[in-house]
């Protein structure tokens, strides 16, 4: 009984001490429960996580296996969505394609994003000539299209899953750069800062302790997008012949593998790609909602 | 700073970003695992012969000597020989030039005219039943593959119904006009061959559509974004109040200022077209830079690749200056710096 009771003080006091934060996720979650397109995206994203995770379990073939008498065959109840080329299921090849296209997008986000960040956080806190030579650098690598720039990479490293991460990763950095660094500016005078240094805080305990935290919503909104953006680079390079490799099941190779047989055997093309569409629109769904919803908490 | 000093300082920019780009573009294409002339030859080359084809093309040289003879060369105009056509870099690029420019125009007018009615009427009917179908139309634009949309464009429209025609910009029937321009729809205009421009009219609208539909969206989210900013302000409350209809206050008080985000987006999309130009112009095969661009790339045809990606930087970058300058000139309020 003691013991439970202590255990119930210490929660009171836990839910006392965050109180602030709690009331902010309350917040969140309302804001959230608002808006139809903003769940419908989380929905998207949570259950494309979850098939990445356990689609070996209910996937109804192996991706790679193929059945030569049974090739091109159009949807039925054997194969819900059809067979390809070489008689692969193709909603086996969609489902572990997930996994695929998840992975390439939280590397090459992960990747990126920290890359971005550091940089541009240095950029605006220290400001002066090292400001100068970062945004220099991040100019210059703005001035590609991002699918061009990361089609000359990966045709330079040789087309692979890797090269194409690389690649996409290269691309990708400059944004969150600019990101990081205007919030940075906008920040780094603000009294709480110079109160930090003045009781001794190390510039580098300041950025990650008392700037990043700050700057992190416009950031994650990004990085939310860019996972679409990520994974339609990703499928143009596998279309194009720059990116995974076949038997890969990778959406964009499965699209361009199928492209031969649109006249007749549509199916082939059309299911990878609509897969494609509903994960992008997924991320690009929840990457608006949660921009809206950090407007929101910014104003009150 | 004034207007000109800012256009000088970003001129200056422009010069330092295209050498920037011209050395990534070398580092890309030298100090990468592929070897150059062993993809010329083919694996099955004797050694003497990559040798000597390694000193013909200047390979045996020190890196920074290379990047040197690269630099020079460019400047004097020398993008090198393209190993895929045997043909001088920059007489491909010219030829290959004016069919991504008249598909990428087209593109744009398409996105222009659907693009800034849906967003003023998602910003003037907001929150009702056709924001939330605009809305939608337009995410799923910056979603869509651009590649499969043409693919599935190209299954209804050409396989199933024929009703528009099939890949390429003419039908093979028609003779082409003759190269004035390099535009179809321009040169059959000029000569007067009217058939041709029909068709060839016929041939862009799909992969223009196609291309188009990602900067409809674009322009589409803008315009509502700064319509519903500008449709806030006094100024307009006013107009209202003195009794003006709608129509009016709409489309000649809140559009002026609306479009001036508008008019920026525009500008930055048109650069970003490239890139979606070079899935498209391979689905429909489009004999343009992307398409140019796709075979140099699945070549390894270094000289090419060099050039395609230093064409499109140029482009890139122009546009965006000429938007940032532009946006100075329709905004008295913007401060540069």
């Amino acid at each position: 009984m003691k013991l439970l009771e202590s255990l119930s003080k210490r929660y009171k006091r836990f839910l006392e001490e965050r109180r602030y934060q709690i009331e902010d996720m309350k917040l969140i979650f309302d804001l959230w429960k608002k808006s139809p397109l903003t769940m419908l995206g989380t929905v998207i994203v949570i259950s494309l996580i979850f098939m990445a995770i356990f689609v070996p379990w209910f996937a109804p073939h192996d991706p790679l296996e193929q059945d030569v008498y049974n090739r091109l065959a159009p949807p039925s109840s054997e194969h819900l969505l059809g067979t390809d080329q070489l008689g692969r299921d193709i909603l086996s090849r969609i489902l572990y394609g997930s996994r695929i296209s998840l992975v390439i997008a939280i590397i090459v986000v992960a990747i990126a994003c920290s890359t971005g960040l550091i940089l541009g956080l240095l950029s605006g806190y220290f400001g002066g000539v090292l400001d100068e030579i970062i945004m220099r650098v991040t100019d210059i690598f703005l001035a590609f299209p991002r699918l061009v720039l990361a089609m000359a990479f990966a045709a330079a490293l040789g087309p692979s899953l890797l090269n194409t991460m690389i690649a996409i990763a290269v691309t990708s950095w400059p944004v969150y750069a600019r990101l990081a660094r205007a919030s940075t500016m906008q920040i780094r005078n603000e009294f709480y800062i110079e109160a930090a240094r003045s009781i001794g805080a190390s510039d580098l305990r300041i950025m990650f302790r008392h700037v990043l935290p700050m700057i992190l919503a416009p950031i994650v909104v990004q990085a939310t997008l860019d996972m679409g953006g990520v994974i339609l680079t990703a499928a143009g390079l596998g279309f194009i012949g720059l990116g995974a490799q076949p038997p890969t099941p990778e959406w964009g190779v499965m699209v361009s593998e199928g492209r031969y047989y649109l006249s007749s055997q549509w199916w082939v093309s059309t299911f990878p790609g609509l897969a494609i569409l509903i994960t992008v629109l997924g991320f690009n769904l929840l990457g608006d909602g949660l921009r809206d919803i950090f407007d929101v908490r910014m104003r009150r | 700073m004034d207007l000109r000093t800012y256009i000088v300082r970003r001129l200056l920019l422009l010069i330092f970003v295209l050498f920037g780009v011209l050395i990534i573009s070398f580092v890309v294409s030298h100090v990468v695992p592929a070897d150059p002339v062993q993809a010329i030859l083919g694996p099955q080359a004797p050694p003497e012969a990559i040798e000597r084809a390694r000193e013909q093309l200047g390979f045996n040289k020190p890196l920074h000597e290379q990047l040197i003879d690269y630099l020079w060369r460019v400047l004097h105009g020398d993008l090198g020989k393209s190993l895929r056509t045997n043909r001088p870099v920059i007489v491909d690029l010219k030829e290959f030039f004016p069919a991504t420019i008249e598909l990428a125009t087209t593109a744009m007018i398409i996105a222009i005219v659907l693009g800034i009615p849906i967003g003023i009427i998602s910003a003037v009917k907001k929150d009702e039943a056709i924001d939330h179908v605009s809305r939608l139309f337009s995410l799923v634009g910056v979603s869509m593959p651009v590649f499969w949309l043409g693919l599935i464009l190209l299954l209804i429209f050409y396989y199933r119904f024929g009703i528009l025609p099939g890949p390429g910009r003419l039908d093979p029937t028609i003779p082409p006009p003759p190269k004035i321009t390099g535009l179809i729809t321009i040169d059959s205009l000029i000569s007067g061959r009217f058939d041709a421009f029909i068709n060839a009219l016929k041939h862009l609208l799909m992969p223009a559509f196609v291309l188009g539909y990602y900067a409809t969206a674009i322009i589409a989210r803008i315009t509502r974004a700064s319509m519903l900013e500008v449709l806030r302000q006094d100024y307009i409350r006013t107009a209202y109040a003195k009794g003006l209809r709608e129509r009016v206050v709409i489309m000649r008080h809140a559009l002026r200022n609306a479009l001036i985000p508008t008019t920026t987006v525009i500008g930055l999309t048109y650069g970003s077209l490239l890139e979606g130009a070079v899935l498209t112009e391979t689905i429909f095969a489009w004999p343009g830079l992307g398409r140019y661009a796709t075979g140099s790339f699945l070549f390894v045809d270094f000289s090419a690749i060099m050039g395609v990606t230093l064409l499109i930087a140029v482009i890139y970058s122009l546009s965006n200056l000429i938007v940032d300058i532009l946006y100075a000139f329709l905004d008295p309020r913007i401060r540069y710096g």
